[in-house]
C-alpha cells in the first residue's frame, strides 16, 4: 500500500488537485455538437424536407453524430498539438 | 416443437454462452478486492472499448428506446443526441479524473469525494445517492428480462418468474466472476446486438412497407405530429429536449460505474480517443428508432410501449429468429445489470458502511459483506420491478436526476480550485432534495422543464454561492 493509498484510507484531506485543463480551442470545438444537437433543436425538429428517406428530425442527428466525432477528433489533434508542445518547453 | 419452445430453447442457449464465458474469464485469477472491481488496472484500447460499449447498450436502448419511439414519437430522439453528447463532455473529464484516480489509488467515485473533499459524510451521502439512483436502473434492466421472456413464451411465462429467474442468474454470474468477465461477455453481447439492430432495423420496415423510406413517408402522412416533439405527449417538446440533453449528457459519466471504469483504462489518452470514435457507436440507435416507429402502424394499441419492438418481431419473423433477438436483448440487460449490482455492493461496503459504522473492518469482511449486498440490492430490484411500473425511460431518467447531482462537485472539484466541502455539500444537498421533493410530487418536467436539470442549475448555484463565502482550504505542499 502507498502512502497515498493510506491517505486515501484515512480520509486525509487532501484538497484541490492539480490536472491538466483542456485548452481554449478544444472546448469550443466541444461546444459545437452541443449548439448542433441539443440548443438549436426549434431550428430542425421537423418531418420536411425528408432526406433519404428519413424525417429531417433524425437525419440531422444522425448525420451529427458523424460531424460530433470529427469535431472531437479536431479536438484531440489540438490537445496532442499542445501536448507535444509542452513537453518540448520542458 | 412449439413456437414459444424454439425462441425460448434459442434465447437459453444464448444466455448460456454468456455465462460460461463470464465463468471461463473468472475461473484463473483469484481476486482480490481491488482486482474483483476494477480489473487490474490493466485494460488496453480493445477491451476498455468493449467494456464501455458494453455498458452503453443497455435494454434501455434496445427496448426503452424503441418503446418511446412507439408511444412518445419525437421526443425519443433526446437519446440519439444526449448518448453522443456524453463522449463529448467525457472528452473535458475522464483523462483528468484517470490521472487523479491514479496518482491516488482510487478505486470509486466515493474514493474522489473523499480524496478532493475529505469529509467522510459527503462521500457517505455520495454513495447513498448512488446506489439509490441505481435501483431504477437496475428494476428497468429486470423488467426488460421479464418482458423478453413472456413475449417470447407467446405469453405462456408470466413475467414475474421470468424476473425471479433472471436476477438468479445476475448474481450467480456476479459472484463468479467480476468486471473482467464481464468485458468479455460484452464481446458477445456486442456482437449480437449490432447484428440483431442492423437486420431487424432494415428488415421490420422492409417487410410491412418495402423500406424505411416508404415506411416514414406512410407515418408523416397518417401521423405527422407523431414524429416531432412533443410527439404524442403534452409537455415533452423543445425545452424538455434541451434540458433533459443537457441534463443527461452531463450526467451520463456521473454513474458511479461508469466513473469507476475511467479508472481501469490504461492511459489518460485512451479514454480521449474513445470520445472520438464512441458516438459513431450511437448510429445503431437509428434501427432501433426504425423499428419502434414502423410498429406504431403495423401493431397500434399496445398498452406499454416497451414491448412494441418484441411484438414486431414476434409478428414479422419465425420463432428461431425472435430467439436470437431475445437473447441478445437478454444478454444486454445483464452485463450491464452486473456492473450496477457490483458497483452499488462495493460502494454500500467499502465507501459508506466501512467508513461510517466500522472502520476496524478488514478487506475479506468489506468483501463478504459486498457479496450479501448484491443479494439484497437484487432483491429490493426485484420487488420494485413486480409491484412498481414505469417505462423503462422513465425509470432511467430518475436514476439520471440523482447522479447528475454529482456533477457541479466533480467538475468544480477538478478545475476550481476555490470550490470547498461545504459548497459542494449543501449544493448536492439541495439538488437531490429539489429532484426527490419534484418527482415524488409528480412535479416532472416542471412548466416543460426536467426536474432533474433544474435541480441541477440550484446546485450548481448554491455551491459556487457557499464556496465563496466559506474559507477555502490550504494546501501545504
Amino acid at each position: 500500500m502507498s502512502v497515498a493509498m493510506l491517505r486515501l484510507a484515512a480520509g486525509y484531506n487532501r484538497g484541490p488537485v492539480r490536472v491538466k485543463k483542456p485548452s481554449v480551442g478544444a472546448l469550443l470545438l466541444g461546444l459545437i455538437p452541443f449548439v448542433a444537437m441539443c440548443l438549436s433543436v426549434s431550428l430542425w425538429d421537423r418531418i420536411q424536407p425528408m432526406i433519404f428517406g428519413l424525417p429531417f428530425n433524425l437525419f440531422w442527428l444522425i448525420a451529427w453524430i458523424v460531424l460530433s466525432s470529427l469535431c472531437m477528433w479536431a479536438a484531440y489533434r489540438v490537445e496532442i498539438a499542445r501536448d507535444r508542445k509542452d513537453s518540448g518547453v520542458q | 416443437m412449439s413456437p414459444s419452445a424454439v425462441s425460448l430453447a434459442t434465447i437459453f442457449v444464448i444466455v448460456a454462452m454468456g455465462v460460461a464465458i463470464g465463468f471461463l474469464a473468472g475461473v484463473h485469477q483469484k481476486m482480490d478486492l481491488e482486482q474483483w472491481t476494477v480489473g487490474g488496472r490493466g485494460f488496453g484500447a480493445v477491451l476498455m472499448f468493449l467494456l464501455m460499449a458494453g455498458e452503453v447498450y443497455t435494454t434501455f436502448a434496445f427496448l426503452g428506446a424503441s418503446g418511446w419511439a412507439y408511444s412518445r414519437g419525437g421526443p425519443t430522439l433526446y437519446i440519439m443526441a444526449y448518448l453522443t453528447l456524453a463522449y463529448v463532455v467525457s472528452f473535458f473529464i475522464l483523462p483528468q479524473i484517470w490521472e487523479v484516480g491514479r496518482k491516488y489509488g482510487m478505486q470509486t467515485q466515493s474514493d474522489f469525494f473523499t480524496m478532493r473533499y475529505g469529509n467522510k459524510y459527503l462521500a457517505g451521502f455520495v454513495c447513498v445517492v448512488g446506489i439509490a439512483s441505481f435501483i431504477p436502473y437496475l428494476q428497468l434492466q429486470i423488467t426488460g428480462v421479464g418482458i423478453i421472456v413472456s413475449i417470447a413464451s407467446f405469453d405462456g411465462i408470466g413475467r414475474t418468474p421470468a424476473m425471479a429467474i433472471s436476477i438468479v442468474l445476475l448474481v450467480a454470474f456476479v459472484f463468479a466472476s467480476g468486471v473482467r468477465a464481464v468485458a468479455w461477455v460484452s464481446v458477445l453481447k456486442d456482437v449480437l446486438m449490432v447484428l440483431a439492430a442492423v437486420s431487424i432495423g432494415i428488415g421490420i420496415p422492409y417487410i410491412h412497407f418495402g423500406g424505411i423510406g416508404p415506411m416514414f413517408a406512410a407515418l408523416a402522412h397518417s401521423r405527422p405530429a407523431h414524429l416531432t416533439m412533443p410527439g404524442a405527449t403534452a409537455n415533452l417538446g423543445h425545452t424538455w429536449y434541451i434540458s433533459t440533453v443537457l441534463l443527461t449528457s452531463l450526467g451520463f459519466y456521473m454513474w458511479p460505474h461508469a466513473f469507476g471504469a475511467a479508472f481501469t483504462a490504461k492511459s489518460g489518452d485512451t479514454l480521449r480517443r474513445n470520445a472520438v470514435v464512441m458516438p459513431l457507436y450511437t448510429i445503431t440507435l437509428a434501427f432501433i428508432f426504425f423499428v419502434g416507429f414502423t410498429a406504431v402502424l403495423v401493431v397500434p394499441g399496445l398498452p406499454n410501449g416497451d414491448v412494441s419492438l418484441l411484438t414486431i418481431v414476434r409478428k414479422s419473423f419465425p420463432p428461431w429468429f425472435l430467439g436470437v433477438i431475445g437473447g441478445a436483448g437478454a444478454l444486454t440487460a445483464m452485463v450491464p445489470a452486473s456492473i450496477f449490482i457490483l458497483t452499488a455492493a462495493t460502494l454500500f461496503a467499502k465507501n459508506l458502511y466501512r467508513p461510517i459504522l466500522a472502520p476496524a473492518m478488514t478487506d475479506d469482511q468489506v468483501a463478504k459483506l459486498a457479496r450479501v449486498m448484491v443479494v439484497v440490492l437484487g432483491l429490493i430490484s426485484l420487488v420494485l420491478a413486480i409491484y412498481k411500473s414505469a417505462t423503462l425511460v422513465g425509470l432511467l431518467l430518475t436514476g439520471y436526476a440523482g447522479v447528475t447531482q454529482f456533477f457541479p462537485g466533480v467538475v468544480l472539484g477538478l478545475y476550481w480550485r476555490r470550490v470547498t466541502m461545504r459548497g459542494v455539500f449543501t449544493g448536492m444537498i439541495a439538488g437531490v432534495a429539489t429532484v426527490t421533493l419534484l418527482m415524488l410530487s409528480h412535479r416532472d418536467p416542471l412548466f416543460g422543464w426536467s426536474a432533474g436539470f433544474l435541480a441541477l442549475c440550484l446546485n450548481f448555484l448554491i455551491t459556487a454561492l457557499v464556496s465563496w463565502l466559506t474559507p477555502a482550504i490550504v494546501v501545504p505542499e
